[in-house]
């Protein structure tokens, strides 16, 4: 279809997309830059051991009970929405084995992620970016100290090992509330519901997901630490990473979910 | 880039240019500092002073000239050498960036756990011995929002102390403080020139204390150095700027 735009106000149209584009671009190669940074200092001497154990019992430990509510609950809803559509089909016995398959392979560990990924990414950006705007970040690096390895690398590797930890537990509580809505509306021994609904069950259906959440981990990690570090603009600056580490992660997670499936899938 | 003139000045810039997008910061500064001498870096909100300071320790990078630390060019250094030139520069921030997570004790040991292999014992004592020299040796356990802003300065101070340091670098250490707390910071100051010898540049649009603490006055004005000199020398000047400056900081 003809054009009736003129040369000039092409440019114009490719000038107002430019500023956009541009600075996602930019955004990117800062992104880039920093993973390899964090990564470096990760891996080099010293370990910041006492700072990563207190990161990992603030990002991991004091996560458990949200992410365990949000198993449970993922494992009565499955449990109750499901049946009514087995029962329908005249597979009711499959109720236990597709609850557990569900809970093992997709919906436990996208919860775990996302759930972090809301408390933990929020907590951090928010933490480092409050840090930034007072110069705590300038004063650490100042004073000699490296904060790419003293908080941006903690905090990451804390979010790595933290994932997977944390997914097992939903997982549990999933399956575990699952099995009392079951029994609730049908009578099942506990004994049964799990000798039925593993029957069949593979590592490669319980492992590959649940180390798959390492790779959210670094996603949430990385992103809000980010976010974090790179903070102008005062309180309002703040809130600002604080909710942009939330939002990116979240839609990284998800972006990644898809691609690790796939890999998954082929791989195993 | 260029060497210093004088090889044992303990800072030495020169030619110095910084821009922030369109605006130009600084234009071509040049100075050398004294050592055991306090040198006040004094201009109008705006002109680069804390931006100076940032360069100085690395913070920011020049987009011109060179920076020599200890000897040290810190523009071409790598993040190592630049670290151990660190070590021996304290800076106090202008609200402190005292870590809000930490206890007082826990700002104070914290460059010493990460740079010293000093003993649990040794390093408490070594805390204690600091925050007594500026007069805070109490309330150790107690977070940085739980005490006032002289305080925090003061913490701050024993902090940028830790590791013994050559020079100290202060960016508007008494913005915000009461006249009374102010000389009490300013004669801290002094302390650490008369009985430590200790380098200090402080930026500071305060001339009452410049006119305490300055062996040196640099007044910056458009990126470039206006004035550098003594205080005495500053009254005299014939400089319009230089003598509203005065006038309206009197």
């Amino acid at each position: 279809m003809a054009t009736t735009a003129t040369p000039r106000a092409a440019t114009e149209d490719v000038s107002a997309f430019g500023g956009p584009l541009e600075a996602m671009v930019e955004w990117i190669g800062e992104l880039g830059v920093f993973f390899w940074r964090v990564s470096k200092a990760m891996f080099s001497h010293p370990f910041e051991a006492v700072e990563f154990w207190r990161q990992l019992d603030a990002i991991g430990a004091k996560s458990l009970p949200l992410v365990a509510l949000a198993g449970a609950a993922t494992g009565v809803v499955l449990s109750l929405q499901t049946r009514d559509s087995l029962t329908r089909f005249g597979a009711k016995s499959l109720l236990p084995a597709v609850i557990i398959f569900s809970l093992m392979k997709e919906t436990g560990p996208i919860i775990t992620g996302l759930i972090v990924s809301g408390r933990v990414g929020a907590g951090i950006g928010a933490e480092l970016g409050s840090m930034r705007v007072t110069e705590q970040i300038d004063a650490m690096e100042a004073s000699g100290v490296d904060p790419h390895k003293y908080l941006a690398a903690t905090r990451v590797l804390a979010c790595i090992v933290a994932l997977p930890l944390l997914t097992v537990a939903a997982d549990f509580f999933g399956i575990l509330m699952g099995w009392v809505a079951c029994t609730l509306a049908e009578p099942m021994s506990w004994k049964l519901f799990i000798t039925t609904g593993f029957h069949g069950v593979t590592f490669d259906d319980i492992l590959p997901p649940t180390l798959k959440t390492a790779v959210f981990g670094l996603i949430i990690g990385m992103v809000s630490c980010f976010q974090g570090m790179r903070t102008r603009g005062g309180t309002e600056g703040v809130g600002r990473s604080a909710t942009s580490s939330v939002v990116l992660s979240s839609l990284f997670i998800i972006v990644a979910d898809i691609l690790l499936v796939q890999l998954i899938l082929e791989f195993f | 880039m260029a060497s210093p003139t004088h090889p044992d000045s303990p800072i030495a810039v020169q030619g110095l240019w910084k821009s922030f997008g369109k605006q130009t910061v600084l234009a071509g500064l040049s100075f050398e500092l004294e050592a055991g001498k306090v040198t006040c870096v004094l201009g109008r909100s705006g002109t680069g002073k804390s931006v100076l300071l940032k360069l100085l320790i690395g913070l920011e990078a020049p987009d011109a000239g060179s920076i020599h630390l200890e000897g040290q060019d810190i523009s071409s250094a790598s993040v190592k050498e630049l670290n151990e030139t660190r070590k021996k520069v304290g800076f106090l921030f202008q609200q402190s960036a005292l870590y809000d997570s930490m206890t007082i004790e826990e700002n104070v040991a914290f460059p010493l756990r990460r740079h010293t292999t000093l003993s649990d014992a040794e390093r408490g004592e070594r805390v204690h011995q600091l925050l007594g020299s500026v007069g805070m040796d109490h309330d150790l356990d107690k977070m940085p929002s739980d005490i006032s802003g002289g305080m925090q300065k003061r913490v701050g101070l024993a902090r940028a102390l830790a590791l013994e340091p050559t020079i100290v670098m202060f960016d508007e250490p008494t913005a915000g403080l009461d006249p009374i707390t102010a000389a009490e910071i300013a004669k801290l100051i002094v302390d650490l020139r008369d009985q430590r010898h200790i380098t200090s540049i402080v930026v500071t649009h305060d001339l009452h204390t410049a006119r305490v603490i300055a062996d040196r006055l640099i007044v910056l004005n458009e990126g470039k150095t206006l004035f550098d000199g003594t205080f005495d020398d500053l009254n005299r000047s014939k400089d319009t700027f230089i003598a509203q400056f005065v006038k309206d900081a009197a």
